[in-house]
């Protein structure tokens, strides 16, 4: 059966439209908390939507301009998710009386900005294929950054924070970015050394230390640092985003199967060792022993979370009506709680179908591109995504224990939102060149149809579609199965 | 690596499935489970944010949430604290809910099933369903007059019913406290409230006097007795009897005397009539261990004594003991050693002799209806039990008005009512001199409107006796003339 292949469609307007929706449905969460809370809708409500509409037909236009033919629907469900985050901030400050939802807004402006700055400065993603030492320099210097005394700061026993004038600032997160950069980058060059030059143990093939040596120097190193400054939510992320390029670039489930392992031991040693795991798992394992409860650090902030998602039911309180604010860290580490309080399952099944069509995009854009880093680079990061997300919401239903991770996009949080909207540019970029018209040289066949000389010496030759005059011809690109864009 | 890609895409979709299922089951599956568990105090919140029912007395709400501007959208209000406290009880954020706001809660709160249809209009209508009220059957007036009849610093209750219904017209008791103290929104002022009221004795917010807490019934016990000695057809009112000084309790050196500052010392013999006007002690003690045990206890079974009882609230059972032998059987006939009774109790004595014989079972609620005025629920006067014959009990009133007019209970003699009425006096214990005072009794005596009991309990005998008297004389006067 002929393959369809249906010419490429920079569908921009189908984003726009969608992005409409996406900002119609910010504004209507904004509004509808208002009214639930029985508020005065004041001119905040108005600015906050103003300023995240901007932002959003900006990064649309420079689309427009510089990544025609990228993925029109990534920036609409990021656009929803940013804005649901921002209406639910904002309707937690109502109660609260904190202004967070000014400070996510302006976080907001510098991620979609450093994103737009990106997008438009660089212009394919393989430039960065050039500089991969350099990003696993960058990425260590700003994981070892919180250490600095007078630049790092301590918060709930962790060190992960520098301090930068306006508020917090988590460099781990773009770290991460960093290391995915690298892992692509490395595990594309050396894909083949890897895979085939190595001794052969049974059934599995180990590879030459010498290959894998940056790669799990890289990774030891950045493990170490995360598991001495006890941020055990990025420890698994990092994990996760190894064994994926891994099994990505090798295609070898043995080796996820040995990292499995090696994660299950090196779980039960922290369990035992590191008293801080040891508390989250116990809380995790006896959250409605009255003793585990009330203790300092105990389960108290999960059953909290768990009591609203239940108030909330199938169908929510409704925005405004429900009680988010009992739980400690509503706007950021619980967020989720408190949507799935006021949305009810529906709505919180909803969101997290948006996140399974945003990873969907972003592997999608993996799968079309044609070059091995773009593919491990956006199939990374969106599994890498897909597990942040599962990390969360399994820590707030109890699926696992809770760790300090934050939902993408959603949650109050400055370095997050940076890191993520970064992410979405690169796969925006990743995404152009999977479906951008591939430009097929006049000599593609050196004889017959298409080789250019029928047509120049035979006028009545038939015109084929194969093989029309103009010498540069757009023509779909491959790889990716199946015509639909 | 394409396929790597789309394994990898299958197993990202994968776990958002567990998230699903997961979400599934905290937000459906066992949303009820985690709504009910102890911790959550969001139902708590949800009540608090909703217009609870007022509980009424003659139309009059006596607890009633009103708005608030504070955390919780209302704030319950109580009107004459330390006359209903006991009645209402409590409703309070960390302390929970005793007395009716306990008891009628579902009905207050909206949640009954007659509110069914209510609570489905306000899923789609989304306005907050207002509980249902409920009206007592208290008079206002009465609850009054009981309440000032109990002096300051005394433990002491009163009860006021209608023998011929059963409704409870007064209920009040001391020490009592202002209610708002409790419902007060911030939790450490009602921690300091709750500490302070605990400190006073003989006050427990937890606690109706009138209904749970047991004091020995004294003389007032030979009622039952006395029912007890007609129904067996082996005495009259009119037969005479030994009335010796004391009589030494068998097995025992222990003496049961009369009282000492009474007429029973004067006369070596009397008639049964004679014997309860004064309240001799000797003849019943006689009586009971003739008649035996059993007899004695089917009598006061017959009354309500060794059961439990809800009016709504609920009432601990009044206690006549199992298994005793003559002594403890003669101290028993004269409301000591470890007979106790609750004050209703004593009044449902008193309430049946005056309906004929026929004990009506008391009831605290008149109507309770939804937040459209609809009659949700309203009781109907229900027999309790058939406790002795129409002609025991005439006679027994017989002996009641007696008491009244020549005997014990000169001191409520009236001349606006007449008043039937048995009085008793319990002694606390070998060492202590005070005692418990009281008073049962019902007027007018031909026709009974209603019955009244009053108990002071660990008081003195002589303040005791006449505040006894005197205040059944006042609430008499008071009530029935009205």
């Amino acid at each position: 059966m002929p393959q369809v292949i249906s010419p490429a469609r920079p569908r921009r307007t189908t984003e726009l439209l969608l992005l409409i929706l996406a900002l119609g449905i910010g504004l209507g969460a904004h509004l509808l908390s208002a009214v639930g809370m029985d508020q005065e809708i004041t001119s905040e409500y108005w600015v906050q939507t103003g300023v995240l509409t901007i932002m959003a037909l900006v990064f649309h236009l420079v689309l427009r301009l510089k990544a025609r033919y990228a993925d029109p629907y990534i920036l609409p469900i990021v656009v929803t998710l940013n804005g649901l985050g921002i209406a639910m901030i904002h309707r937690l400050d109502l109660e609260s009386g904190d202004s967070a939802a000014t400070r996510q807004l302006m976080w907001t402006v510098v991620a979609m900005g450093s994103a737009i700055v990106l997008l438009w400065f660089l212009r394919d993603h393989r430039l960065l294929r050039r500089r991969t030492y350099l990003f696993l320099a960058a990425a260590g210097l700003l994981l070892l950054l919180p250490l600095i005394p007078g630049l790092g700061m301590e918060i709930n026993g962790a060190r992960i924070w520098i301090n930068v004038g306006v508020g917090s600032f988590q460099p781990g997160e773009v770290a991460k970015i960093m290391l995915a950069i690298f892992f692509a980058g490395y595990l594309s060059a050396n894909r083949d050394l890897i895979l085939l030059a190595g001794k052969k143990v049974g059934p599995v093939t180990f590879p030459r230390f010498r290959d894998m040596a940056p790669l799990v120097i890289a990774w030891i190193i950045s493990m170490g640092v995360l598991v001495f400054q006890r941020d055990l939510g990025s420890a698994i992320l990092f994990f996760g985003l190894f064994m994926a390029m891994i099994y990505l670039a090798t295609s070898r489930v043995s080796w996820i199967i040995l990292g499995l392992l090696l994660v299950g031991i090196g779980g039960l040693i922290a369990v035992n060792t590191i008293s801080h795991v040891g508390l989250r798992v116990s809380a995790w394992l006896n959250a409605f022993d009255p003793e585990v409860y009330n203790r300092q650090g105990g389960s108290f902030q999960i059953v909290q979370g768990l009591f609203g998602l239940a108030s909330g039911g199938l169908l929510g309180t409704g925005l405004g009506e429900g009680r988010p604010d009992i739980v400690a860290y509503a706007n950021s580490d619980m967020i989720v709680a408190s949507f799935g309080e006021e949305l009810g399952m529906i709505g919180l099944a909803a969101i997290i179908m948006l996140y399974v069509l945003l990873v969907t995009r972003m592997m999608r854009a993996a799968l079309g591109t044609r070059d091995t880093f773009g593919k491990l680079l956006a199939a990374g990061l969106a599994f890498t995504m897909a597990l942040q997300c599962f990390v969360v919401i399994g820590g707030v239903t109890m699926v696992i224990p809770l760790t300090g991770l934050t939902t993408p996009f959603m949650a109050a949080g400055g370095s997050s939102l940076l890191a993520n909207w970064i992410v979405v540019a690169l796969v925006l970029l990743v995404s152009q060149a999977a479906r951008r018209p591939v430009v097929v040289g006049p000599m593609v066949n050196a004889s017959g149809a298409g080789s250019g000389h029928q047509d120049r010496t035979d006028p009545d030759a038939p015109a084929s579609a194969s093989a029309p005059s103009p010498p540069q011809t757009p023509m779909p690109a491959p790889g990716a199965p199946g015509g639909e864009r | 690596m394409n396929q790597a890609i789309r394994n990898t895409w299958a197993t990202a979709v994968a776990l958002f499935l567990v998230l699903l299922v997961a979400i599934s089951v905290i937000q459906v599956v066992a949303a009820d489970t985690l709504k009910n568990n102890d911790f959550n105090s969001r139902q708590l919140y949800q009540e608090f944010g909703a217009p609870r029912g007022p509980i009424l007395v003659d139309g009059e709400p006596i607890a009633e949430s009103v708005e608030s501007s504070d955390d919780f959208k209302f704030q319950r209000v109580y009107h004459d604290g330390p006359l209903y406290s006991g009645l209402t009880g409590f409703y309070s954020l960390i302390f929970g809910a005793t007395g009716l706001e306990e008891k009628m809660n579902r009905y207050l709160a909206g949640t009954s099933d007659g509110q069914f249809i209510d609570r489905i209009v306000e899923l789609f209508s989304g306005t907050p369903l207002e509980g249902a009220q409920v009206e007592l059957t208290i008079d206002p007036a009465m609850q009054r007059a009981a309440y000032d009849a109990l002096p300051a610093g005394v433990q002491a209750s009163v009860v006021i019913t209608d023998p011929q219904t059963g409704r409870i017209l007064a209920m009040a008791s001391r020490p009592s406290y202002d209610t708002n103290l409790l419902a007060t929104h911030s939790a450490t002022q009602a921690r300091a409230n709750m500490e302070d009221l605990q400190a006073v004795t003989g006050l427990s917010p937890y606690i109706n006097r009138p209904t749970q807490t047991l004091a020995a019934p004294g003389s007032t016990f030979k009622l039952i007795d006395t029912v007890a000695m007609l129904e067996s057809g082996q005495y009259q009112p009119d037969q005479v009897l030994d009335l010796p000084d004391r009589i030494t309790l068998p097995n025992s050196n222990t003496p049961l005397p009369n009282f000492a500052g009474g007429l029973c010392g004067r006369h070596s013999q009397q008639t049964l009539e004679w014997i309860f006007a004064q309240s001799c002690n000797t003849p019943f003690a006689q009586a009971a261990m003739e008649l035996g045990q059993d007899r004695i206890r089917t009598t006061a079974e017959n009354f309500g004594f060794n059961q439990g009882l809800e009016i709504p609230l609920s009432v601990i059972p009044s206690r006549f003991p199992d298994d005793l032998d003559d002594a403890a059987l003669a101290q028993s006939s004269v409301g000591q050693r470890d007979v106790a009774a609750t004050a209703l109790q004593m009044n449902m004595v008193a309430a049946a002799i005056a309906n004929d014989g026929t004990l009506m079972k008391p009831q605290l609620i008149d109507t309770i209806r939804g937040a459209d005025l609809t009659t949700l629920e309203q009781p109907q006067p229900e027999v309790y039990k058939n406790s002795t014959t129409p002609e025991v009990a005439a006679q027994v009133t017989e002996m009641m008005k007696e008491v009244v007019r020549s005997g014990t209970a000169w001191q409520s003699r009236s001349d606006q009512v007449e008043i039937a009425a048995k009085t008793g006096t319990a002694q606390l214990g070998a060492e202590d001199s005070n005692v418990n005072s009281w008073i049962t009794g019902f007027a007018p005596a031909d026709d009974p409107q209603v019955a009244v009991t009053l108990v002071y309990q660990n008081t003195d005998y002589e303040a005791g006796h006449t505040l006894t008297a005197t205040n059944m004389k006042r609430i008499m006067e008071a009530v029935v003339v009205q």
